[in-house]
């Protein structure tokens, strides 16, 4: 009769970890696919506007970024708004010379295709932003695209 | 004579070097799409006073000024109104000279002549308007021309402008309904 009592189970059995590794490796995998590398720092305030009808960028390695907006840092740079190529604040005047570099730096093929995100805080006024166009336009970087959030509709 | 076994690889740090590599993707990911109004801009003018001549029946004014105020076609008016005011200038009115005029067109794709309206929406905004609104604007604009593929696009393939996945039908709409949207050489109209 006690033969069957000699075991005692009453401690319970480990969990088998073995597997863990897998399971982590593939999230690993996931972001490390999903994950693209913040290049600049922002300096400016980055409050988009909302809007309904928006487009997904694709490729955005054709795609080069100008942020204009209020500094974060409004003690030293003050409160007007300012334009930012790469790491730096910049004048209108540079952004001729930031396109050519941006082209410069993509394929002859992709040349055209080069998209300008203008990055533009929404409580700035529209003046800057047009001289950004401006310029723009006189560098022959004609696509661009006025980043924005998706509004939630109500409807 | 017994052989050596090769020893085994101890993997049970396989899991916490994983973990590392894990957590620094995780700090360093940014997950956000990049999403907007896509615009094109046109190409600088040569001979800045010579104007385009494009009949007045045939643009619709939409102007903003410094304290955000729309005015539409002369006449002061609240954004919601924005959307069906466009689509109904841009509507095909063929008889009737306060709408702009109706050309036909070949289209290529359909195999057969369309009309499509000759209309413009010319857009002005003062150097002090708020980017906010403005961007209110292009979107209610872009939401007009949007919901007129939609419609064009269930009338001719029953379906909607994008659901669209053949290239010649998206191609025909973009024919018939061209977003004709001109932003007019900035000048400065009082205000900062």
């Amino acid at each position: 009769m006690s033969r069957f009592k000699a075991k005692k189970t009453k401690e319970s059995p480990g969990i088998n970890t073995s597997s863990l590794p897998d399971i982590i490796f593939m999230l690993l995998f996931f972001f490390m696919v999903s994950t693209t590398m913040r290049e600049v720092t922002v300096r400016v305030k980055q409050k988009m506007p909302e809007a309904t009808e928006i487009q997904k960028l694709e490729r955005k390695s054709l795609v080069s970024f100008i942020y204009i907006g209020e500094p974060k840092n409004s003690k030293l740079y003050g409160t007007n708004a300012r334009i930012q190529l790469n790491d730096v604040f910049a004048n209108v005047d540079d952004i001729q010379e930031f396109v050519a570099q941006e082209r410069q730096a993509r394929d002859e093929a992709d040349r055209k295709l080069i998209t300008t995100s203008l990055k533009v805080d929404g409580d700035t006024k529209m003046g800057i932003v047009t001289d950004v166009k401006q310029e723009l336009r006189k560098a022959g970087a004609f696509k661009i695209n006025y980043s924005t959030r998706k509004k939630i509709d109500k409807n | 004579m017994a052989r050596k076994a090769a020893p085994e690889i101890n993997a049970g740090s396989m899991a916490d070097i994983a973990f590392l590599l894990l957590i620094f993707f995780l700090v360093t990911t940014t997950m956000d799409v990049d999403t907007g109004i896509t615009r094109k801009l046109p190409p600088p003018v040569e001979k800045p006073d010579e104007d385009v001549d494009v009949k007045e029946r045939n643009v619709l004014k939409v102007l903003l000024n410094s304290r955000n105020d729309l005015m539409v076609d002369g006449k002061r008016m609240d954004i919601s109104l924005l959307k069906d005011k466009t689509k109904e200038f841009m509507a095909l009115h063929p008889d009737n000279p306060d709408y702009p005029e109706v050309t036909t067109r070949y289209i290529e794709e359909l195999g057969r002549d369309v009309p499509v309206s000759k209309g413009i929406i010319s857009l002005k905004n003062d150097r002090g308007t708020s980017y906010n609104m403005y961007i209110q604007v292009q979107n209610e604009l872009a939401r007009a021309f949007n919901e007129m593929k939609d419609e064009k696009s269930m009338e001719l393939f029953g379906m909607k402008y994008t659901a669209l996945l053949d290239k010649d039908k998206i191609k025909a709409i973009n024919k018939i309904i061209p977003v004709r949207v001109s932003e007019a050489e900035p000048e400065d109209i009082g205000g900062n």
